[in-house]
Formats: structure tokens, sequence, C-alpha cells
């Protein structure tokens, strides 16, 4: 049993290639190159069955800025971000607390939250489909029941449509991002909460001067998961309004799926995927440089 | 006076805590509920509704669920099978050797972070179309099996696992493929379990992209079949697809509750938190 | 070019465990959808099969596509791959779309001797409509139907209404409505008079209203529509007043797929739903119900909708010609007897309903009988080239107008100038 001599370096480049090319490979086929075909063909015009695609340079993106749907889906992309991320954020921390905690029936609580995580957000929208229905509703028939309240149509409205998703999305990351902070929580050593305890603090200065700064990198973890699904989770509106009413509940992901496989223009959908990317790009510079100075990563 | 205001806190953290449970467990509360009792009972919530197992048997006939299903546990498996093998790789490349173009690789590797394959559903759906892959199972997994997160996760595990355990494999003879096996896997237990359970939740439950690249029978996994039977012109029948998604996600639902406490672990030894 | 050299290599290793292409060698292969619950889809593999059976010459492969949208993605899929079906069921509005992308073929050429001829005479002409443009017949009409009123006949008695009769006209409808409209204590709606439902696909319904107004949506040639004529402004401008000034619907959108069940539970003692829900309000209507012709203003009408046989191109001269004969022989009247009673569809073809089955059917359930009987005054459902695109922004008027956000007609002048922005190209 000789010692091996140590790799040359030479040596070390091919096997950390090596190691790399497939997972690159995949990896260059189903996202880069794709994104930069995206953006090539978002310079081109839609082919259609009679009419190859010919340059028409950025007729597509006059398109876009001067169509009031890309508009209106913006903004509602954009409050659909800034309604359910925060809200996500602050249940998900204080499920886990709970749950963290010496709770009368934490084991059917934990359930509870987790339940979300299993079920497929598609046939979820069906049951929220029921609860916001005007009448006989489960949410109608609780509210006139406890309040008599008239019916709502909460799907119907344009004011209420995209809240009521937003609702739905809350339920369904809340309880996933729940499972980190609970993670995170366990690891937090209980000697520093006594510490704290036994020199006076309350539950709530020693949530806000211990226990929130060690959750620090979680939340920052979250949020970014959070950010890139405000764009990404869309299934429930497939069930739920189908981006109405007139297109009041549409978000941006939605928006490519109806122009690429319901309208047939890839072209146009090119150039809204590239807006979507440039969004998620400026997102992502803008937390890079947060996390850069408020938490240290390796 | 302290003991009193603390129980006193107590109380309203229980009664939180348990009035976001119920309202979190709800919509599974409700699919139980119309799963099991006749249709007419949909909106009627009668204690004493009779019981019935006829919307199983229905949906069961409506569809063919057990093909869904088995089209899910496929893809499932696909998919994490690719991403522990190639995520492991390249995870281990970047956490254990040193070689030109690392740190710019490693750069385009977080950026499929925010690129997700989920927003490239139109070029992703030529490319299939190419590589003559639609309507396939394969074409489901492919753009997801390099996992830019799996990759940042393995890696972050690997740097952490001391050196000297991985020079003490090689002086025993062990090539590197070796010590990844024998060093390197065995201690990110933990990491692959976390990740592969978030992997596994988020392909049984997506939903768009197979929609898009799948069109029949053979291929299509539960989530597009459930949402084909619910689109019907005749209306909705709530006992019939709830009764569908209990069987459809039973499984994945009931392996949760029996290991609930270990995820939560695997997860905080894999310091994803 | 590198890039599918390059994509090429990652498909090796893909097709390699990829068992699931579906390719098999079929003389004939035809798509089909599934829109209503039921037995639609076991019946037409029964009838494919019977027919297989008796045509030993003839290999057919009847592939359950999903959806229509999902049925219309995966035809024009495969024919840009290369491998189109021979035969496709695709809604009948889809036919500008697929001349567009040059997909599909006309029956005519194979349709020449006389008798072929009195067999394509043998529609229903309001299911034609959608079938044929510039002289020329695209689709052969085969799971179709419209929507027809709905009412409840217990609900009917307790206000004060004669149960066996529906609403005539628009004003009845509105006078019944008013009856019908039953609030509790609190002042509260319990029970509403009618619901059009408007999610989803609100055009269909809408059009209703429109041709009973003598409008017309869209020309023949599929490259001009008529958002902005005031007749469509007049009938949007009803919809709309039911729920804001004659309070007898609930306001707002009004869910499709849960107006069955609404019905069902005594929300509302009218609907205007397809008659493929026909089966599903006999087997779970807890009350005696009735089914009748959408009222009329200046005259009774409504939309057709359905899908249409689909001839692909791609296929040699001897598919196409058992692909028809296919097609003639599952629309003949014992077959579509069948398919009828399976479904809930209505029968294209007038001798349909002249056979044994159809008539026993009929005694046994004769509210079949009046989607048949309001055909006569049935047109084209809205259909142009780009038609998703142009559907879509016809329903965003509506749905602007009928939640408040637009009123009527400066919704429907907006969608007709966006609709000329892309029609201007095919005319």
């Amino acid at each position: 049993m000789s010692a091996k001599p140590s790799m040359t370096s030479r040596r070390e480049w091919i096997y950390g290639w090596l190691l790399l090319l497939p997972a690159m490979v995949l990896l260059f086929a189903f996202t880069h190159v794709p994104a930069i075909t995206t953006l090539l063909n978002s310079f081109f015009s839609t082919p259609r069955g009679r009419r190859a695609a010919k340059f028409v340079g950025v007729e597509n993106y006059d398109r876009m800025l001067s169509d009031p749907v890309f508009w209106k889906v913006f903004w509602n992309n954009v409050w659909y971000a800034v309604g359910t991320i925060p809200v996500s954020i602050a249940l998900a921390i204080a499920m886990a607390l709970w749950v963290n905690d010496r709770l009368a029936g934490r084991s059917f609580v934990r359930m509870a939250y987790f339940t979300p995580t299993v079920l497929p957000l598609i046939a979820v929208a069906n049951i929220w489909l029921f609860f916001y229905t005007p009448g006989f509703g489960l949410f109608d028939q609780i509210t006139g029941y406890l309040f008599g309240w008239p019916s709502s149509n909460y799907l119907g409205n344009t004011d209420t449509a995209l809240v009521a998703v937003m609702v739905v999305t809350v339920w369904k990351e809340a309880g996933f991002f729940m499972i980190f902070y609970l993670a995170a929580l366990q690891s937090i050593p209980l000697s520093l909460k006594e510490a704290a305890q036994i020199e006076g603090a309350g539950r709530w200065t020693v949530f806000w001067r211990i226990t929130f700064p060690l959750l620090m990198p979680t939340t920052l973890f979250v949020s970014v998961n959070a950010v890139i699904n405000s764009f990404r989770l869309v299934d429930h509106i497939f069930i739920l309004t189908d981006g109405g009413p007139d297109n009041a509940s549409k978000l941006l992901l939605f928006l490519i799926y109806e122009v690429a496989f319901r309208h047939w223009e890839t072209a146009y959908a090119a150039s809204l995927t590239v807006a979507l990317l440039v969004i998620l790009s400026l997102l992502a510079i803008g937390q890079f440089y947060f996390v850069d100075r408020k938490v240290h990563y390796k | 006076m302290n003991a009193t205001s603390f129980s006193y806190d107590r109380l309203l953290n229980t009664l939180g805590a348990w009035v976001l449970a119920l309202m979190w467990a709800l919509p599974l509360v409700y699919a139980v509920w119309t799963a099991f009792h006749p249709a007419a009972y949909e909106a009627n919530f009668d204690l004493f509704a009779p019981l019935t197992l006829e919307n199983f048997a229905k949906a069961w006939q409506a569809a063919p669920f057990a093909r869904y299903f088995l089209n899910t546990v496929i893809l499932v498996t696909m998919v994490l099978a690719g991403q522990f093998f190639l995520c492991t790789l390249a995870a281990y490349s970047f956490a254990r050797f040193t070689f030109p173009g690392r740190n710019i690789l490693f750069a385009l590797v977080l950026l499929q972070l925010l690129v997700m394959p989920d927003i490239l559903i139109v070029e992703n759906y030529k490319t299939m179309r190419l590589l003559d892959l639609v309507d396939t199972i394969p074409a489901i997994a492919l753009p997801y099996v390099a996992s830019g997160f799996g990759i940042f996760l393995l890696r972050q595990t690997f740097m952490t696992i001391p050196r000297e355990l991985d020079e003490a494999a090689r002086i025993e003879g062990a090539s590197p493929l070796g010590v990844l096996w024998k060093v390197y896997i065995p201690l990110a237990k933990p990491t692959y379990l976390a990740y592969g359970l978030i992997s596994v939740s988020h392909h049984w439950n997506n939903f768009l992209w197979p929609l898009i690249v799948t069109n029949s029978v053979e291929t299509r996994p539960v989530t597009v079949g459930l949402n084909i039977f619910s689109a019907i012109d005749s209306g909705v029948e709530w006992s019939v697809i709830n009764a569908a998604t209990l069987m459809t996600s039973g499984p994945l639902l009931i392996a949760f509750l029996l290991f609930q406490r270990q995820f939560v672990q695997s997860f905080m030894r894999a310091g994803i938190k | 070019m590198l890039k599918s050299t390059f994509l090429k290599a990652v498909a090796a290793t893909a097709l390699s465990f990829s068992t699931w292409a579906s390719a098999q060698a079929v003389d004939l292969q035809f798509y089909f959808p599934v829109a209503v619950g039921g037995k639609a889809a076991e019946t037409i593999q029964a009838l494919t099969d019977e027919y297989v059976a008796n045509h030993p010459d003839v290999k057919i492969d009847a592939v359950y596509a999903g959806s229509y949208q999902d049925t219309v993605a995966k035809a024009i899929t495969a024919s840009r791959g290369g491998n189109p079906p021979q035969l496709s069921v695709i809604l009948s509005t889809d036919m500008f779309t697929l001349i567009d992308e040059d997909l599909i073929e006309p029956f005519d050429s194979y349709l020449s001797t006389e008798e072929d001829k009195k067999w394509l005479a043998g529609f229903y002409p309001a299911f034609m409509e959608n079938s044929q443009t510039g002289g020329k017949t695209y689709g052969i009409p085969f799971q179709r139907s419209t929507p027809v009123l709905y009412w409840n006949k217990e609900a009917f008695e307790k206000a004060g209404l004669d149960p066996d009769t529906a609403p005539a006209t628009w004003d009845e409808m509105v006078e019944f409505g008013k009856k019908l409209t039953v609030k509790d204590d609190s002042g509260n709606v319990t029970q509403w008079g009618v619901r059009i439902p408007s999610s989803g696909f609100p055009y269909w319904l809408f059009q209703g209203l429109a041709i009973e107004n003598g409008a017309i949506l869209a020309n023949a040639e599929g490259n001009k529509t008529n958002f902005d004529d005031p007749k469509v402004v007049e009938a949007l401008q009803y919809l709309v007043d039911l729920s804001v000034k004659d309070k007898v619907m609930a306001p707002g959108i009004i869910e499709w797929g849960s107006t069955p069940k609404a019905f069902f539970e005594g929300q509302t003692a009218m609907m205007w739903t397809s008659t493929g829900n026909l089966t599903n309000v006999r087997d779970n209507a807890p009350f005696k119900f009735g089914v009748a012709m959408l009222p009329e203003k200046a005259q009774r009408g409504a939309p057709t909708g359905g899908g249409n046989f689909y001839l692909f191109k791609g296929a040699s001269a001897e598919q196409n010609k058992a692909a028809v004969e296919f097609v003639q022989w599952i629309t003949a009247p014992e077959q579509s007897a069948k398919w009828t009673m399976a479904t809930g569809y209505v029968a294209p073809r007038p001798e349909t309903w002249d056979t044994e089955t159809m008539k026993a059917y009929a005694a046994d359930f004769p509210a079949v009988l009046v989607a048949r009987d309001q055909l006569e005054f049935a047109k084209a459902e809205l259909s142009t080239y780009q038609n998703q695109r142009v559907t879509g922004i016809f329903n965003d008027a509506l749905a602007a107008a009928i939640t408040g956000s637009k009123d009527p007609a400066t919704a429907l002048k907006e969608a007709q100038a966006q609709a000329d922005g892309i029609l201007a190209e095919y005319r």
C-alpha cells in the first residue's frame, strides 16, 4: 500500500471538468441555450404554416410596450409579489415558532401546516374554487351564518380576484417555508434564549433581539425562493379565474403560456419571456447586493 | 403575577396556532368530506350525511388514474435519480477540484436558480420537438435533471466535510470517485434526504410544463390528468375530483405524516435553513 | 445548426430510455377530445372497434387526446413534427387557425359523387356554418352542442308562475326573474332569478343574446368582426342590466363550472348552459326541471358549439378516402343516435332523429328535442383567423362590462379596434 503521488494539476483539471460535464450539458441545453434563443427569437415574427419567420427588429417589443394587457399583467405581478412574499414569510415564521414550542396538539398543528406541500396546487385550486363560490360556497356560508353578510363574488370581481388568488398562494407558500424555519429554529441553542429570559427579557424581546437575527440566513434563502415563486406559481390560476375577469388576475407566466400555447404566437411569447428574465435579473442583482451586505455566505 | 401573564400569553399563542392550523387544514378536510359523501352534500355539511365510497369508484372509472399515477411515479423517480447523479458529480467537482473556469461555471449554475426551466417553456418545447421527445416522460424530466439548486446545496454540504477525511481515504488508495462514494455521499445523507423531499414534492405537483409537453394518457402525470378531468363542460363535480385528488396524493400525504419529524431533522442537519 | 447537433447529442441518452414515444404503424390515426363527463371516450372507442370489425382492410387507432385545447395542440405539434393524424375532432372554431397553419384539407375532393353531395347536404345548416368557408367544406359536424335554458319548476310554482312555461322573450325573462329572486329577512338574496355564466368563455352564451338581437359577431370569411354593432352593444347592455338594473342575476363574473351545482342547490331558478349538461341535470337535480329554447328579442337564436372532424394534410389519397368513409359511417343515423344518447350532444343530421332508437329516447326524455328545434334559429359560433386571440379580446371586453369597469359601448368599441388590427392582414 504505497502512498499515491498527489495529482498533477492538469489531472485535477480534467477530473473537475469531466465530473461537471453531464450536468453542464443539460444545464446549457435547457437553461442557457434556450434563454439565448428566446432572446434571438424575440426579434423575429411568428412562423405560421403559410409564412416563415422573418426578422422584424424590435417590433415585438414595440407591441409589448404598447400592449395594455402586458402592463396590466406586469402590475398584477408586482402586487402579487408584494402581497404574497411578506405575508407568507411572516406566517411561516409564526408557524415555525408555534410548532417548535410546547403546544397543545402540536403534532396535529404541524401536520395541518404541512398539507399545502403535499397536495397539488392544481387539485387544491378546485377546492378553493368551492370556498370562493358565491352563495353556497364555504366562505359565503360562514360569513352569511355568522354575520349575515350577503354573498360575495370573490373571483368574479376585478377588485378581489387577484387577492383571492393571492390567498391561495400564501396558503401554499407559508406551509412550505415553515419547514425551513423549523429546521433553523431547532438548531438555535436553547441556552441563548434561556440566558435572555433569565435576564428578564420578554418573549417579544427574545424574538426580535435573538431569534429573528439568527433566522436571517433562512429568511434570505426563503425570500429568494418566494420572489422566484411569485413569478412561477400560476397553476391555480388555470382553475380559479383563467386570468380573468378582464385580465385582473393574470400573471406574467400565465400570459406567456396563453400567448404561446393558446394564441400560438411564439415570437411575442419570446419577447414576454425576455421581459420576465429581465425582471428576475434585476431582482437578483438587488438581492445579491443585499445578501452581500447583510449576510456573509461562503 | 408574572406567571398569570405568561399563561395568558400562552393561551393566545395556542389559540393563534390552532386557528391557523384549522385554516390550513381546511382544504384537506373538505376534500375528505366530499370524497366520502354523496354529491348532494358537497355544500351541505350535515353531520349525519350518509357515507359512501362511490366517488372513488366513479373517479377510478372516469379517468385512467392508475396510469397517471404510474406515470408520476416514473417521472419522479427519473428526475430524482438523474438529479442525485448529476448534481453529486457537479457538486463534488466544484467543492474539491480547482480548474480553470470554475468560478464562471459556478456562476452559470447559480443563474439557474433564477432562470428556471419553468419560465423557458416556449423554447424548451421547441427543443423537445426537435429531439422528437414531445409527449414522453423523459421530456417532462429532462429540463429539471441538472438542478442548479441541487448542485449548490450539495456543494455547500461537501465543503463542510473536513479535508482530512478526504485525504485519509486517498492515502488508503481510493480514487477520486471512490472518495466521493465512501466519504462524501454517506456524510451528506441528510442533504440528500432534504433535497429529495423538496424535489419529489415539487415534481409530484408540477403542472405547467407537463401540461404543455404531454398529451396522451401514457405520459400524463396525475396533475395534468386531474386538470383535464375537472375541465369539462358539465361543471365541477367536487366529490369525484376530491376523491381523485385524495387517491393520487395519498401516498405522498402518508409519507409526510409518517416521516415529518425526520424530514425537519434532515433539513436541520443539511443546513437548509 | 450547431444547436441542433448539440441537442441531438443530448437526446441520444434520453432516447435510449424513452420507450414512451408513441409511434404505432396503423392505417388511420384519429385524435379525439372529451369535454363532457360520462361515457364519451368509451363510446368513441366502441364505435371505432365496431367499424374496424366490419372493415378488415382498415385499421383505426383512436387516440384520446384530452381536452379540446390539448387535442388541437397535439394535432398541431404532430403535424409540424411530420407525423400528423389523418383525422381529428377539434373545435369547429379552430377551422381558420388550422387553415392558417396549413394543416387541413377540404373534404370536397373526396366527396365527388352525387350521393356524397347529398350526404353533405344532410347536416343541419346551422352546424355547417362553422364548417365551410370560401365555398369549401373543412369540417364535418360530430360532437356539437348548443346552449339552452333550464328552469326549476318547483321554484316557478313557489313564485306563482306557471311551472310549465319558460320565459319566451327577454322582457319575460326579466319579469319572471324578478318574481323568482328571493331574499331572506336581512335582505340577502337566497335565490336568483337567472344565471348566465360568464367565466372562461363568456362570448359563447353572450352570443346567444347577440344573435337573438339580430347581430352576427363575425363574417363567414373569418376576417371581420362586428363587435361594436349597436345590436351587440344593446345585447351586452341587457346582460349587464340583469345584475345591475333588474337585479335578477348575481353581479360579477359567474363561474361556468359551478353553475349546475348552483342550480341544484336552488341558488338560481333558471340557468343558461350547454345541452351537454342534460344528463347531469337529469341525474342530479332534486326537483322537477324544464328545458327551453333561449328567449327571443328580435328573433330566437343561439350559437352552436363543439367539435368537427378535420382531415389532415400529409395523408395518402387512400388514407383520406378511408377516413372520409369512416366519418360517413360514424355520423350515420344508428351510430349518431348511440353517440347522442351517451353524451348529450345534438345529433347533427335530421335523419338521425327519425330512427326508432332516437324516437324512443326522445319520447322518454322530451327535453332533448329542444336543442334540435332550436337549431333552426342557431348561427355559427364566433370564429375568425387567430381565433383564440380575437375571442380573447372579446372575452375581456365582456368581462370589463360585466364587472362594471367599462360601459358596454366603450368596451366593445375598443375590442373591435383591436380585432381589426389583428384581422387586417387576412382581408
